[in-house]
């Protein structure tokens, strides 16, 4: 028996196609990122090694860092709206009747294109013809927002469509988690005297703390990943208001061919992943010692 | 605000039954008062889009945009689907999608079978290779491939796509495969092979056909991905008619600009086969989103 499941041709044709494709399409690929970054190089012609010359104009390049900037604000607002699903969560599982469809129906914008979702937020918010300004001209506004032409609100605003579309994801899981709280314990809790916002807090929520957790990582490490949704509505812009890293980096690449420097963001895009998925672990593995 | 309207509904829970189930009542309106408003701010903006559909120019700029459509022109889903060259598009997305989800399940089951039914030394390693693969950018991957695809006179090929996809959904397709191979029993596999059976036929004929469910979780999730994909088409495809419906969508956009209604339209025609399937395989699909986030 142990023969036919060890057989190492079976193994190797099972294996082997898959492990082909991730390690030449993924792996290979991501380290030839870092690799580029020391080129000159416009996609098509010769490459031409600059040394470092690449990396250091990356990490002098104000822009980048703004870039980075926009990223990272990204991934704390996403944080913050965490607060927001938990709530609604907490809603929806104490014993709510017909919770399960509320559920569906919060979800539905998760299944839709971020360039679909980010066609119609651009008509939404429309200063002239959009939701939003005919609503608030409509209650007496009068000086309404320019929105997505504004660079002082243009990422404010990019947030909103991103939120209506992440809800749903963050909601089902909280929900799912906080439905696998084992009753007795709240039970026990009420008999105690807790009230409903004490159960939550102090049993509930530190319960899921382990879920709440991935989710933070979650957030932060897509939201440094974000590109889609900010590359149609906006393209980075109004100048640079939107501009995260993957836009950057997709810029520099496809739109003004520096495939070189564009590598070298890409590598800092990596890099940057990394680390913060590293020190977020590390930071809540901390605060659980403690 | 709602944790106060939490402590409202059933603190005072003790003594005088008449108020606290008054309380208790108005407490629990406040609650389904917010559930309510969140259902319509998820809802609302894709109705509005589907009125927004079926309107003329002149409904869109010169009246609310709260208004209905007057006198629904289904012209503008004929004008998107022949004129702006949607259904070319269409088609596109929907074999992209079949081939892909195809492949990634016939390569993610056998390397999921691989690693659970089958004894070999680097297993652990080869399985921790694949699930790290998740974590990694694609956007760090993207300038690369497309040197790779270039080399191999790949771009502008649908080919290019179809690898991609399969590619790069691998990861979350074992990672939803590998819970459920756990815990299935083996016993039936093991007899098979006391059986003297051999292990393509114990993969295709006993593996395969008690894996369904997952499978199919696993094709829509897979599905959804494909469909609503941008940044692969938008940078390996450049002729009109290998382009997909995202891509599609964008470009027709930037044609029509001022032409909402068929706007509209497209971007319903786009979202459709979407939010139809969830129609019916709601309860997969959310099972899917959910256990492809936490495990990683």
């Amino acid at each position: 028996m142990k023969n036919v499941m060890s057989n190492k041709t079976v193994i190797a044709l099972y294996v082997l196609p898959a492990l082909f494709l991730v390690l030449f399409l993924i792996y290979i690929p991501m380290i030839l990122t870092g690799y580029y970054g020391l080129m000159k190089w416009d996609g098509v012609g010769e490459m031409k090694f600059i040394g470092l010359d690449n990396y250091i104009k990356l990490v002098q390049d104000k822009l980048f860092w703004e870039s980075t900037w926009h990223s990272i604000l990204l991934g704390l607002f996403s944080v913050l709206s965490l607060i927001g699903y938990l709530i609604v969560s907490l809603v929806l599982a104490s014993k709510i009747k017909g919770a399960n469809i509320f559920r569906k129906i919060y979800i539905i914008p998760m299944l839709l294109s971020s360039v679909a979702i980010a066609q119609l937020w651009i008509k939404i918010f429309d200063p002239m013809n959009g939701l939003i300004n005919s609503f608030l001209t409509s209650i007496g506004v009068e000086n309404v927002p320019l929105w997505l032409a504004d660079p002082e609100i243009a990422l404010y605003a990019i947030f909103i469509p991103i939120v209506w579309q992440y809800a749903g994801f963050y909601i089902i899981i909280i929900y799912a988690a906080l439905v696998n709280v084992p009753e007795e314990l709240i039970e026990a809790a009420r008999i105690d005297g807790a009230n409903a916002f004490q159960i939550a807090y102090k049993i509930k929520v530190p319960l899921i703390s382990g879920v709440l957790k991935v989710l933070v990582i979650l957030a932060i490490v897509g939201s440094l990943k974000y590109f889609d949704l900010i590359y149609v509505m906006t393209g980075g812009g109004p100048g640079h208001a939107t501009e995260v890293m993957a836009s950057y980096m997709y810029k520099e690449a496809f739109g003004k061919y520096n495939f070189g420097y564009g590598s070298a963001i890409g590598f800092g895009l990596l890099v940057i992943s990394m680390v913060a998925t590293w020190t977020i672990q590390k930071l809540m593995k901390t605060k659980e010692d403690n | 605000m709602n944790p106060n309207e939490l402590t409202t509904k059933s603190t005072k829970l003790t003594p005088k039954t008449g108020y606290t189930s008054l309380l208790k009542k108005i407490g629990m309106v406040i609650l389904y008062l917010v559930l309510i408003v969140v259902a319509l701010v998820q809802l609302y903006p894709l109705i509005w889009l589907f009125q927004l559909s079926l309107k003329t120019n002149q409904e869109v700029f010169g009246m609310s945009p709260f208004a209905l459509p007057q006198d629904p022109q289904w012209d503008n889903y004929i004008d998107a689907w022949t004129t702006g060259g949607i259904n070319n598009y269409f088609l596109n997305s929907v074999w992209y999608t079949i081939v892909a989800v195809i492949l990634t399940l016939i390569l993610g089951s056998f390397v999921t079978f691989a690693v659970t039914r089958m004894e070999w030394k680097l297993k652990g390693f080869v399985l921790a290779l694949f699930m790290a693969a998740y974590m990694i950018p694609l956007h760090s991957t993207l300038i690369p491939l497309f040197n790779i695809f270039n080399k191999v006179n790949l771009i502008d090929n649908p080919l290019s796509i179809i690898i991609s996809y399969t590619t790069f959904n691998l990861p979350i397709t074992i990672m939803i495969l590998l819970g459920f191979y756990q815990s299935l029993p083996r016993e039936i596999e093991e007899a098979a092979v006391m059986d003297g059976c051999s292990v393509h036929r114990i993969f295709f004929q006993i593996t395969i056909p008690m894996t369904a469910p997952v499978l199919s979780t696993t094709a829509i999730i897979n599905m959804i991905y494909n469909w609503n994909e941008f940044v692969f088409v938008n940078t390996f495809i450049s002729s009109e008619k290998w382009k997909t419906i995202t891509v599609g969508v964008n470009n027709f956009v930037g044609q029509y600009l001022t032409d909402w209604g068929a706007i509209g339209a497209t971007l319903v025609i786009s979202i459709l086969p979407i939010l139809l399937v969830y129609l019916f395989l709601s309860d997969r699909i959310i099972e899917g989103l959910a256990a492809g986030s936490v495990k990683g």
